[in-house]
């Protein structure tokens, strides 16, 4: 211990504290500040590309998806379009069968109601003629019987034969 | 390199006066050559080697002597010594005597004209001055300290002109890198870190670089001088006074979470703790592995001279050689180990001083272990 006082020397302690004083100072003035503002921005520098390659990443991330997202509403909507057109064409078809059908109907109905009445007309000639007929042999009865009552009989019964035949 | 050292020690013989032959051959030689190697001196002594005349020449150049004397400050050149140190050659100054005994200068008292030395050999007629020369290991600090500025300093010029650097900026750029983001930021915090990396990185540089010059033939040994490391250790000391936060000196003087009878006392204990005992670990640490890694290379060398009777010249030589190879591989992780180990305590007392104290998680640490903790806490909060 005695000796290391010894060696101890306040001189070389005075020295070396004003050496070391000037030394920090220089250095920090004119190397580590520099130094390390330097790296700090360097670091910083690379942290905002990485974060701007991060967010380009993204928004080509979201560019896509929208791409993505409008392609399907295209197709989406394309066959949605499609199946319209589809339905439009059934309905169309339905609509054109129902109304051919309608029509054809009230033809049928129009020729029978015309049959009908060609019918009911043809049956009242039938009927008037045929009473006019029947008072034609009446007319010729009473007269045959005016003169023979046997061969009246005949004649009507002849006549009735006839008109059954009609 | 270490060949180059072998040599240059085994030429080199020791300045004392009483061994002017130069060689260095018994174990008291090899000591007191050991012991004056790891000394500051005042003049920069490369090499010394007897010529043909049977004289010795030393090889080196003088450095400048300035000293504060009785007579206020003296200054000249160490040459005048004569590179003797024990006391036999005085200069004579303003009106002054001065001579140097173990790498000390001594201003003798009036009226005496050679040193007188008791039993111990401690001048007895002349005291020890206040000597600011530049010194050996001045003269390496001023090295280093103008090596790094320039180093350093380019570094910061070539980011002016691109991001990354070129050349050597290369090699120093990761290890800018590894003192903030292994030392400073880990040990400090994310919030105080930078006020604080400058000194850091100038101690860590400091430190490491003169390490490594003290294991070149130059046989510098700055950071195994007690005044260097000493003036170092205050600097953290001083920072980490400085910086210490209400927080730090609360848990100092007046420990929270302990009954209040042992809080004088344990503000002693901590008191002396990050006064002393941590600023004295720091100096001691870094002076005794530098001057202890410095002697044992050193004597593993001298193994060469002292077993060269009991294993022949080849053997001796040999066996120093690997184990003084070995031992200087390890002094070189030793170098960069007390380096990082000072820079990382330093930056780990600043952090210690600078902490931001979260409550809500120290109750849990201490809740269990006191348990009228949390009242003292709430008073505390």
């Amino acid at each position: 211990m005695d000796k290391l006082l010894n060696d101890f020397s306040p001189g070389l302690f005075v020295v070396q504290t004003i050496l070391l004083l000037l030394l920090i100072f220089l250095m920090v003035k004119f190397a580590w500040k520099p130094i390390l503002n330097s790296l700090n921005e360097r670091e910083e520098g690379i942290q905002d590309a990485l974060d701007a390659a991060e967010k380009a990443k993204l928004e080509m991330q979201n560019l896509q998806a929208d791409n993505d997202k409008l392609l399907k509403e295209a197709r989406a909507e394309r066959e949605a379009m499609l199946k319209e057109a589809r339905e439009l064409k059934n309905k169309m078809i339905d609509d054109a069968k129902t109304e051919a059908q309608t029509q054809a109907n009230n033809m049928i109905a129009q020729a029978q109601a015309a049959i009908e009445s060609e019918k009911k007309s043809a049956m009242a000639e039938l009927k008037s003629h045929v009473s006019s007929l029947s008072i034609e042999i009446a007319e010729k009865v009473v007269r045959q019987e005016l003169s023979n009552k046997d061969k009246q009989f005949e004649l009507v019964e002849s006549m009735l034969g006839d008109a059954k035949l009609n | 390199m270490l060949f180059a050292s072998t040599i240059a020690l085994a030429e080199t013989p020791v300045k004392d006066g009483a061994n002017d032959g130069g060689q260095i051959d018994t174990k008291t030689e090899v000591e007191e050559y050991i012991l004056h190697h790891i000394q500051d001196s005042h003049d920069f002594h490369l090499f010394s080697y007897t010529n043909d005349a049977g004289e010795r020449k030393h090889i080196g150049f003088p450095l400048p002597v300035i000293i504060w004397t009785s007579n206020g400050l003296t200054t000249f050149m160490s040459s005048e010594f004569h590179h003797d140190d024990s006391g036999q050659v005085i200069v004579e100054k303003n009106g002054l005597k001065f001579t140097k005994i173990h790498s000390k200068i001594y201003e003798l008292d009036a009226g005496a004209s050679t040193v007188a030395f008791d039993e111990d050999h401690h001048a007895t007629n002349a005291h020890k001055v206040l000597d600011f020369s530049i010194t050996k290991s001045v003269v390496g600090v001023l090295l280093i300290g103008l090596l790094m500025f320039v180093w350093f300093s380019r570094l910061a010029k070539q980011y002016k002109k691109k991001a990354i650097p070129t050349g050597f900026g290369r090699v120093l750029e990761p290890l800018v890198l590894y003192v903030r983001d292994e030392i400073a930021r880990p040990n400090i915090g994310e919030k105080h870190y930078r006020r604080f990396t400058g000194y850091l990185m100038t101690v860590f540089f400091f430190i490491w670089i003169l390490n490594l010059l003290g294991l070149t033939p130059f046989g510098f040994n700055v950071t195994g001088q007690l005044a260097v490391t000493a003036c170092l250790a205050i600097f953290t000391l001083i920072i980490y006074t400085a910086s210490g936060n209400k927080d730090y000196w609360m848990h100092i003087l007046w420990m929270p979470g302990v009954p209040i009878l042992i809080r004088p006392v344990l503000a002693l204990i901590e008191l002396a703790g990050a006064l002393i005992i941590k600023p004295f670990s720091l100096l001691v640490r870094l002076f005794a592995n530098i001057s202890a890694g410095h002697i044992v290379v050193m004597s593993l060398i001298a193994i060469m001279f002292t077993l060269k009777k009991s294993l022949g010249v080849v053997g001796a030589t040999s066996l120093s050689l690997v184990l003084s190879f070995f031992i200087t591989l390890i002094e070189v992780l030793v170098a960069f180990l007390q380096a990082y180990i000072f820079t990382m305590l330093s930056a780990l007392f600043i952090g210690m001083a600078v902490a931001e104290h979260d409550h809500d998680h120290d109750h849990d640490d201490h809740g269990h272990e006191i348990p009228d903790a949390e009242d003292v806490r709430a008073d505390f909060i």
